[in-house]
């Protein structure tokens, strides 16, 4: 019986094996060594139909089309996080070239807690690795509508902050419920901006959810929102730390569960982002997703100590699911009606909020002013100041902007006092430009 | 002195070198019917008139295990196979006595699951019954851990006559190479056991006690003793045989490319300064993935006698051979046809080669001469790419760490060594279209011989050392032992160093001609909630491939010796 992959898969392995936070953090050189073992072991790289490759790195001018650095980009990332961002973009070049069908990009570290502007580390995340991948690839192959569907147990904050705005890419985050864990929010009704309201859709789930819940959450809420979204690529954020074994969650799903999950919602790429249980669960989660990728017969990758009677859901878990999938689904199908009456009642939208950056401890005030373009998603400009003084302006002109929006952005550019900040920056994704000014 | 000896798939060549390089050589056909016939023959030819005690030793490359293999021509061989969770190990199964049986290790080394030994009993029943006599053992993160395999082999007693245990095998994880590699050592034990023994009984009836080694696919040798233990080592040494024999040539400090041009295939290597690379994973011998320490090897299908044929106007050479060249009576155009007309000293028939070149230059419209120059040059170019997409894969292999990523060696070769019938024109040619400067091996027509006779004795092992369950265990060398947590990278990269010329000289090594190398030292802090409770230590070292000291100055008198340019007698393309 010669094992054969049904689907060619890609697969970048990059364990950064003499990398870490600080030697005990969780996101240390150690953390995918035990996967690699397993995946070793089991031979999987042997299975005709994997692919390898080699991570390429990512560029600078590959992170100016997603974020605004303060004060620029070596000062808030490294090698590693570049070679992270590379190696998503590795596969996601695999899969537009035909070399392989679906890929998954192993890396760490991860980057879904990074927002549009950064300023430091937050939950662990530097740049934003699927947002770096997802640009680079609209650039490059010229590819539109894009969903990103977040599997992480905490709630993708930062990829959720880059696209609020942007009608074309969906936003998926299933994550345990933001009144118990980290980063706190990814509330049902948030939906999206002004413009491209319904683009984002989050999908809290009580703690202790298991199998059963996830892809119920899959088939009720996921599925459907991407068979009306119709998007030309799925993205997965795998992160795996909604395992019953993690340290930081509080979770109750297994490897089977990811395999099934990842079976069902058929991700052209698949990019590792958080997952603490290192010995426990990421060794069998990373074959059980490699497998299901693949098409490969996963149905006996077990973790040691799985026992599904263990880790059952609270009873009522179901129906809280069912509920929700109702509302969420309401909300959705009556979003371009709210987008409709945005545009009919408003001409500029403003937001303000507070960022906190745990891990390098760093509080971010951000005043967000957005044109609520009766045409395209609008220019959008980030007034931001951090609680160590650091003061930016940053103008987004997005990709589709209509003639009136790029006039404006670079008006909102030229005109601001730059005196009273450290930099501003402007980023025009309609030609791919990146300008900074200081005083 | 030393006798080399390599059974290749028509000639077997054999050489006794000493003190002055090649003091005898000899060329017998190859008898597959009855190896042992043209192993004798050769060895006749050129012990001749030497006195025994003056040969220390008889290195043989044989295709005995290879072409057994390659034939299916091998005895029932019993598998037990302990998996636990993960892809279904009947996915494995490499032949009718494969059994799986319970038992579980996880990544750790930790039992999670325990064998059941009433299982293994009424396996190794069965297999008796069947009257099965080798038998391969392998678990599942066995390296980790071999107590499974090591029950297993217990309970199987002395009923059989070889047992094989998969930990044994190499250090590398992969279980399903595991499985593959521990089945075709025990497939091939009778064999080769039963060829050395005949091979060792005529030398001694002869009155030549000559200790044997033998020649394996990572290029280095082992004593017959040693290859008891592992016959499986012996497949491929064919390929490795040449690449070690083009060794002495190759220029220090620079990467060279060794092409060995035959009729069929041209088989590539890539050498890192006298150093030739190996396969990251082990050998591949048709469906068999193994982990067998073997050369890296590509092999191209384009040769000398490969078929020209012209389609679209296009030039397109083999991939098959259906013959000899025309020039040797063969009845379809080739490479070599083209040399021959280019004015190529191959002593052929140059009316014959040039009827086959006529044919092409019509398809093409030209003259012949140019026809036989755009095949040449289509050869060589093809050569080219093809050795081009193998540094690419080389350096295209993964890495694991940022610093390699960023600071890795690339493979960068500036040279080229061929072997071959028509070396010396397609070395010539290929210095001139490409920036690599060409050599021809010097006598490469005993290179393989030669490469047997003044390989080293080589080895791997690897060691893992896990403070926080307190152990350091060396799979292949069946070594555990407790250490305390204050154990260092250091010392146990000394210990895996100290285990390595054990093993090495164990095998047949000279124990002041150890070459060692670190291939990898990895360390990890071990964090549980928050607190460093260990540290976890991989480290893996080598005897390299390479040529005895001794005999390396005896071949480099050979290369100034040689002298011999190779020109075209007229018209060179």
């Amino acid at each position: 019986m010669m094992l054969r992959a049904a689907s060619k898969t890609g697969l970048v392995f990059f364990p950064a094996f003499d990398w870490a936070i600080s030697p005990t953090h969780p996101e240390r050189e150690e953390r995918l060594l035990y996967t690699q073992d397993q995946i070793f072991e089991e031979g999987l790289l042997d299975i005709d139909g994997i692919v390898e490759f080699k991570p390429d790195l990512a560029t600078v001018d590959d992170v100016r089309r997603v974020h605004f650095c303060a004060p620029d980009e070596r000062s808030v990332l490294t090698e590693s996080h570049l070679i992270s961002a590379g190696g998503a973009m590795t596969i996601a070049k695999a899969v537009m070239e035909g070399q392989v069908e679906r890929g998954f990009a192993l890396v760490r570290p991860p980057g879904h807690h990074a927002m549009r502007v950064v300023h430091g580390a937050r939950g662990f995340c530097n740049i934003n690795i699927e947002a770096i991948m997802i640009e680079r690839l609209r650039a490059v192959y010229g590819v539109d509508r894009i969903a990103i569907v977040d599997t992480d147990c905490h709630h993708g904050d930062g990829t959720q902050d880059i696209y609020w705005h942007d009608p074309d890419t969906l936003f998926i985050s299933i994550h345990q419920d933001g009144r118990t864990l980290y980063p706190g929010s990814g509330f049902h009704h948030e939906l999206g901006g002004p413009t491209a309201m319904g683009a984002t859709i989050n999908i809290p789930l009580p703690p202790r959810t298991s199998e059963e819940g996830f892809l119920r959450a899959m088939e009720k809420i996921v599925l459907p929102i991407l068979e009306e979204f119709r998007p030309e690529l799925i993205v997965n954020s795998a992160g795996q730390d909604n395992h019953y074994t993690d340290p930081i969650t509080n979770m109750n799903f297994s490897a089977q569960g990811y395999a099934t999950l990842t079976s069902m919602l058929r991700p052209h790429i698949a990019v590792l982002e958080g997952g603490y249980s290192i010995e426990g669960a990421l060794p069998y989660v990373n074959v059980g997703i490699i497998l299901a990728l693949a098409g490969v017969d996963y149905s006996k990758v077990k973790e040691p100590d799985y026992d599904p009677e263990r880790i059952r859901q609270s009873s009522d878990t179901n129906a809280y699911i069912d509920r929700m999938a109702e509302e969420i689904l309401g909300y959705f199908r009556r979003c371009p009606e709210f987008i409709a009456k945005n545009r009919a009642t408003k001409e500029f939208a403003q937001r303000e909020r507070t960022i906190y950056y745990d891990t390098d401890n760093i509080l971010e005030n951000q005043k967000e002013r957005l044109r609520v373009c009766p045409v395209c998603s609008g220019v959008l400009a980030i007034d931001s100041l951090t609680d160590r003084g650091y003061h930016i302006y940053a103008v987004h002109i997005p990709r589709k902007a209509c003639p009136d929006c790029v006039a404006l952005g670079y008006d909102w550019f030229d005109s601001v006092n730059v005196r009273s900040y450290d930099r501003v920056f402007l980023q025009d994704r309609t030609t791919d430009r990146y300008q900074v000014k200081k005083a | 002195m030393i006798i080399g000896l390599d059974v290749g798939g028509t000639h077997t060549d054999v050489v006794l070198l000493g003190e002055h390089g090649i003091e005898c050589r000899a060329k017998v056909p190859t008898t597959h019917d009855d190896l042992l016939l043209c192993v004798w023959k050769g060895l006749e030819a050129v012990t001749l008139g030497v006195r025994p005690h003056d040969v220390e030793r008889i290195v043989l490359s044989t295709t005995l295990t290879t072409n057994a293999i390659a034939e299916e021509k091998l005895p029932p061989v019993g598998m037990i196979v302990s998996s636990g969770p993960g892809l279904d190990p009947e996915f494995f199964r490499t032949n009718e006595h494969y059994y799986t049986v319970s038992g579980s290790i996880d990544h750790r080394g930790r039992e999670i699951q325990p064998l059941e030994p009433m299982e293994i009993e009424a396996v190794a029943a069965k297999l008796r019954k069947e009257g099965v006599r080798h038998v391969g053992v392998v678990g599942k993160f066995s390296v980790r851990n071999p107590k499974h395999e090591t029950q297993i082999q217990e309970i199987l007693g002395d009923h059989f006559e070889y047992v094989v245990l998969g930990h044994r095998l190499s250090g590398n994880l992969n279980f399903p190479r595991r499985i593959a590699t521990a089945y075709l050592n025990a497939a091939v034990y009778p064999l080769h056991k039963k060829f050395f023994d005949a091979v060792r009984r005529s030398l001694k009836k002869n009155g030549l006690p000559i200790p044997i080694h033998i020649l394996k696919a990572d290029g280095g040798t082992m004593s017959f003793d040693a290859s008891l233990d592992l016959p499986g080592q012996t497949i491929l040494s064919g390929p490795a045989a040449s690449v070690m024999g083009s060794l002495p040539f190759a220029s220090e400090g620079v990467d060279t490319i060794v092409l060995d041009i035959g009729g069929t295939t041209t088989d590539m290597a890539v050498l890192v300064g006298t150093a030739p690379l190996l396969a990251e994973q082990g050998a591949e011998l048709g469906s068999f993935r193994t982990l067998i320490r073997a050369l890296k090897t590509t092999s191209l299908a384009l040769g000398g006698d490969s078929v020209v044929r012209v389609q679209n106007g296009r030039i397109h050479l083999g991939p098959d051979r259906l013959g000899p060249a025309m020039a040797f009576g063969g009845s379809s155009p080739t490479p070599t046809d083209a040399i021959v007309v280019l004015g190529g000293d191959l002593k052929g028939d140059r009316d014959a080669a040039a009827r086959g070149m006529a044919h092409v230059a019509q398809a093409l419209g030209v003259s012949v001469q140019d026809a036989a120059r755009q095949v040449f040059d289509a050869a060589c170019r093809r050569i080219l790419d093809a050795a081009e997409d193998m540094v690419q894969a080389i350096n295209a292999k993964p890495v694991y760490t940022v610093h390699e990523l960023l600071e890795g060696y690339q493979v960068q070769p500036k040279e080229l060594l061929v072997l071959g019938g028509p070396a010396p024109y397609f070395a010539k040619r290929l210095q001139e279209i490409s920036s690599y400067s060409a050599r021809v091996v010097p006598q490469w027509e005993v290179a393989n011989a030669v490469g047997a006779a003044l390989a080293r004795t080589t080895c791997e092992l690897t060691l893992f050392v896990d403070t926080e369950r307190g152990i350091a265990t060396a799979p292949e060398e069946a070594f555990h032992q407790p250490v305390k947590r204050d154990f260092t990278l250091d010392k146990a990269v000394s210990l895996a160093l100290e285990l390595l010329s054990h093993k090495a000289v164990r095998e047949g090594a000279t124990p002041d001609d150890l070459e060692t190398e670190v291939l990898e030292k990895l360390q990890f802090n071990m964090v549980r909630g928050f607190y460093t409770t260990g540290k976890y230590y991989r480290v893996k070292v080598q005897v390299k491939p390479g040529l005895i000291g001794h005999y390396r100055s005896v071949m480099q008198r050979m290369q100034n010796a040689y002298t011999a340019v190779p020109c075209f007698s007229a018209g060179s393309p």
